[in-house]
């Protein structure tokens, strides 16, 4: 956790639109737009791990890669801190990208689709090195032996190929990869979500301990939030290409105040039987962010809404207590019941 | 035998042979599953769940056999052994649907892409059923509505690919419980959707429990699903159930080494940042190169050369029971 009496944001989010044109027709006519990320406010601290979760299709992925500009937002800003200098990178060419791209990285959930199964581990892992002037190969085979211990693999491993290896060993890769060029932010999309959960507990405490060592940046996107709980600093929920709910961790689950958060936590089946939840059972599906519903997106399945919520978007607002930040876009988060 | 069983099974061995190598994928499974009930099994992948499960169903791939064991379904009619009947043949063809109907992760393994959702219900319920046609037709929209699935009259005539996953997942439910089945399979039905979605299914699920009497094989590898679902539970690892009782012998009282550090190794939600998770060291071995004796021995901390003999069996309890050399030992240092 960062001192919170100097956070620094590695990065500033403002009104950040991730809109995918969908084509209809023989002339391949624009008929409507997907809002995958649809205005997103957001700062990132540094030194931080920030939650990003929501249900599938709300968002996060795109989200990360318009970050990262993996793809291009099509609206907002990304503002990036570069030691002090703050850099707007949805207005760079891919050439001016460059030198960023180095510092921000991603690990995909199933690192076997993102790993070349020609390649040997060796080959997948130097080309970053030697796109960013690590020349003698003497130093990349020894910096790729490094990276492959910090994730606990043999160095040895780096003249195998990706199918020689389990599922677990597989991501642990991945993360190595992202690693290699020293970043200093790392999205790490549904990292862990493949894997089994004796394996999962080992690639977490991995990704705990490369933070510290490294002094890295996560952002952490996942739909189980009993991961981020154990996990994030602070988390951010997102519906239908919104935050609806930022704050710290213990806050949001101690005092949750967006209904969509409530019923998202109440929905986890606990293994713990000694509690028990309150399950606010969500009818229907989400919305297609084709079509998203006016208003608040979360209003046709919300209990609580009224008029309000069917005509006007909320905002994002600071509902903070005991001086500690609490972002709700609720127009009613001060007025629901406690769960 | 008392009458509250719906399916037995006993000492199930099923292997697979690939290349003149052998997989003991189940190498001597034995449960019951009780009317009303629900067995919740768990395990990591390639534990055998599936293929406990594809057993039942008599949907075994080809390169494997059911080499040993029995598994006995309990039918109004009497006791059937299922592993005896002709794999296609009618008997087993009305079984399967019919009294005992499965669910899967991928509801496409189970709905036909070219068809309608509601002329598939139909034909289950026509093959099953004496119902009329326009019976059929009614009790079809009847399902899709109990299922939750918006405008079941226009959703019926629509196809798989219409449906989002959720309601793909609850119109393949449907099918399953059309013929009111004695027996449901569900194999990690929920393990690719939201939990809101997954929410509403295990309510429609808890629903025939209760309306129908059915008894429930729940295959999980989410322990949070354990315990909010299941009455018992089986624990498995490497084609062993290791450990199995009452949902309260094994989840508060667990005696396996690995149940144990299965337990351990995930985060629980409300136990915020503190909580020790630990991982279990290595990885599941090949499964064509096993261990000799205890399965899960060269990734367990107790492990001595005891455990390169095949532990059997042992109750703990008249409900409880466990297959390690040395959970008495282990239990009392604890
Ligand atoms: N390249 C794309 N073209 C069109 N739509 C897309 C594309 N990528 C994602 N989407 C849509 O954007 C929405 C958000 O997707 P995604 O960011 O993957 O969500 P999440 O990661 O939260 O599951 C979804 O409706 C998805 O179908
Ligand atoms: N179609 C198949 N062909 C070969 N081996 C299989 C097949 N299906 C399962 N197995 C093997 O059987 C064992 C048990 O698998 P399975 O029952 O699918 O595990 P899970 O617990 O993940 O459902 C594993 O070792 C797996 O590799
Ligand atoms: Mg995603
Ligand atoms: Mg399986």
């Amino acid at each position: 956790m960062p001192d919170s009496s100097k956070l620094e944001p590695i990065l500033k989010l403002r009104g950040l639109e991730t809109h995918f044109p969908v084509r209809k027709g023989i002339f391949n006519k624009v008929a409507g737009h997907v809002k995958a990320v649809d205005g997103v406010d957001l700062d990132v601290y540094r030194g931080e791990v920030l939650g990003l979760v929501g249900e599938s299709g709300c968002g996060k992925t795109t989200l990360g890669k318009a970050i990262l500009q993996l793809v291009r937002p099509t609206g907002g800003e990304v503002h990036y801190d570069d030691n002090g200098t703050d850099v707007e990178l949805r207005g760079l060419s891919d050439d001016e990208m460059q030198p960023y791209r180095k510092k921000l990285q991603i690990v995909f959930q199933d690192p076997h689709s993102s790993l070349n199964p020609a390649f040997t581990i060796f080959g997948s892992l130097e080309d970053p090195l030697k796109r960013y002037g690590v020349t003698p190969r003497a130093k990349r085979r020894e910096i790729i032996g490094d990276l492959l211990e910090a994730v606990n693999l043999r160095r040895e491993y780096m003249d195998r190929y990706p199918h020689e290896f389990s599922g677990g060993q597989r991501q642990r890769i991945g993360i190595a990869r992202a690693l290699c060029i020293d970043p200093e932010l790392v999205v790490c999309d549904e990292a862990v979500s493949a894997l089994d959960v004796s394996i999962q507990a080992q690639v977490l405490k991995l990704l705990m301990d490369l933070k510290n060592e490294r002094n890295l940046t996560y952002i952490f996107i996942t739909h189980d939030l009993s991961v981020t709980e154990y996990l994030c600093d602070r988390i951010a929920v997102m519906y239908l290409g919104r935050i609806v709910e930022l704050c710290d961790t213990e806050d949001l689950y101690a005092n949750t105040l967006h209904p969509y958060t409530q019923a998202l936590l109440s929905a986890i089946p606990v293994a713990d039987l000694d509690k028990k939840t309150n399950r606010i059972v969500l009818e229907g599906d989400v919305p297609s962010p084709l079509n998203p519903p006016s208003g608040c997106p979360f209003h046709p399945r919300c209990r609580y809404a009224a008029g309000l919520c069917k005509t006007d978007v909320p905002a994002l607002n600071n509902h903070s207590q005991q001086g500690r930040d609490h972002f709700v876009a609720c127009h009613f988060a001060d007025a629901l019941p406690d769960v | 035998m008392a009458n509250d069983l719906a399916l037995s099974v006993k000492d199930l061995k099923t292997f697979f042979y690939t290349n003149k190598r052998c997989n003991k994928a189940l190498n001597g499974v034995s449960f019951e599953i009780r009317k009303g009930k629900t067995l919740g099994v768990v395990g990591e992948s390639g534990c055998g769940k599936s293929v406990t499960a594809s057993s039942i169903m008599q949907l075994l791939p080809r390169l494997s056999r059911i080499e040993e064991g029995s598994i006995t379904y309990h039918s109004e009619r009497g006791d059937i052994r299922i592993d005896e009947l002709e794999r296609d043949g009618a008997e087993m063809r009305s079984i399967r649907g019919e009294e005992i109907a499965m669910i899967f992760q991928d509801p496409m393994t189970a709905l036909n892409p070219v068809y309608s959702v509601g002329f598939q219900i139909g034909e289950a319920l026509q093959y099953h059923t004496d119902l009329t046609k326009k019976q059929r037709g009614e009790r079809v929209i009847e399902l899709l509505t109990a299922m939750g699935i918006p405008s079941p009259g226009e959703r019926a005539k629509q196809f798989p690919h219409n449906y989002s996953g959720g309601m793909r997942q609850r119109a393949m439910i449907a099918m399953a419980m059309s013929c009111n089945p004695k027996i449901l399979i569900a194999d990690e039905p929920t393990t690719a959707l939201d939990v809101t979605i997954q929410a509403q299914i295990f309510n429609l699920m808890n629903k025939l429990k209760s309306e129908n009497d059915t008894a429930i094989m729940l295959i999980t590898h989410d322990m949070g699903v354990i315990a909010e679902l299941a009455d018992d539970v089986a624990v498995m690892y490497m084609g062993n159930i290791v450990e199995a009782g009452t949902v309260d012998d094994v989840l508060r009282r667990p005696q396996h080494p690995y149940t144990r550090a299965l337990l351990d190794s995930i985060p629980i939600l409300g136990r915020g940042r503190d909580q020790d998770i630990k991982s279990i060291r290595g990885a599941t071995p090949d499964p064509y190169e096993r261990p000799k004796g205890c399965q899960f021995a060269p990734r367990c901390d107790f492990a001595t050369d005891a455990c390169e003999v095949m532990p059997t069996e042992e109750a703990v309890t008249d409900t409880h029971r466990v297959m390690c050399h040395r959970y008495k030992e282990i239990f009392e240092n604890a």
